[in-house]
């Protein structure tokens, strides 16, 4: 078993709302990120996948295939957008770090055809990271 | 679903590696450099991880401001500008920053109670870094 990981850089805005708190509890909850307007960041995804290595290519997993799913599902469908009003999972759940990683593990999930999904890692700065191993 | 969440922190400190019961050359011998009498610093980072379901509500594994405000106080205001040789955490111990690990493991398995300890990992300098998970 090797493991392989791939970064993908996107920026992108979010606010953090939940509609059934009262207006006093979301600022309690989420603080400075309650901020109706918005406020970005760039995000740093990184994905691992785990396999055996093809005898042949000497690959664990076609790079070129990881790079295009990757931005297609997740970079270019994230990058440049307001997470809350643009990406359609966020129209019912937070779009926190925890979140984004979760959505990024879904979306990439059903493409991974050789090699496996070990983990996806969202950095949301330098100081900040959340990882999602799957639903164990 | 379970995810794990990493926080990173920053402090400055000194120490000096330095067994009391030990003749100088011997001193010279196990710690080098770092045996300089007159103690040195590094810019430590430390990586808390910790780990849970995400809050349906929230979308957090646990609220930063309650991550942020233990670490601030406990291990930050702790340790900030201190030299770690002359701290009762570490009396009669080598302030080692495999050490530390462990103490600062100790502070959040003991104290914070809003989500699972997963680990706890010390850069001292870009170069070296610690990672301790328990009591295996
Ligand atoms: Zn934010």
């Amino acid at each position: 078993m090797i493991y392989l990981t791939r970064k993908g850089e996107f920026a992108a805005s979010h606010y953090y709302h939940n509609p059934a708190f009262t207006p006093e509890e979301n600022q309690r909850v989420f603080g400075k990120c309650a901020n109706m307007n918005g406020h970005g960041h760039n995000y740093v995804l990184e994905v691992t996948v785990k396999g055996e290595i093809d005898e042949r290519t000497g690959f664990v997993v076609d790079l070129k295939e990881l790079k295009d799913i990757m931005n297609r599902e997740v970079v270019d469908a994230m990058d440049h957008r307001h997470l809350n009003k643009e990406v359609p999972e966020f129209a019912s759940a937070i779009p926190t770090t925890e979140n984004i990683a979760i959505v990024a593990w879904k979306r990439l999930q059903p493409h991974m055809k050789v090699a496996k999904l070990h983990r996806v890692r969202v950095y949301e700065n330098a100081d900040l990271f959340a990882d999602f191993y799957g639903e164990e | 679903m379970k995810v794990h969440l990493t926080r990173r922190y920053h402090f400055a400190a000194s120490h000096r590696l330095h067994l009391a019961d030990c003749s100088d050359a011997e001193n010279q011998r196990i710690y080098g450099k770092c045996n300089n009498p007159h103690g040195h610093g590094h810019n430590y980072a430390v990586e808390v991880t910790v780990s849970g379901p995400v809050d349906i509500a929230t979308g957090m594994v646990c609220n930063l401001a309650d991550l942020d405000g233990f670490s601030n106080k406990e291990i930050v205001e702790r340790f900030d500008h201190t030299n770690l040789s002359m701290l009762p955490d570490f009396e009669g111990e080598v302030p080692t920053t495999e050490r530390l690990c462990v103490k600062i493991y100790d502070i959040y398995k003991r104290s914070f109670k809003h989500a699972h300890l997963e680990k706890v990992r010390i850069e001292e300098t870009a170069k070296n870094s610690f990672e301790y998970t328990g009591r295996a």
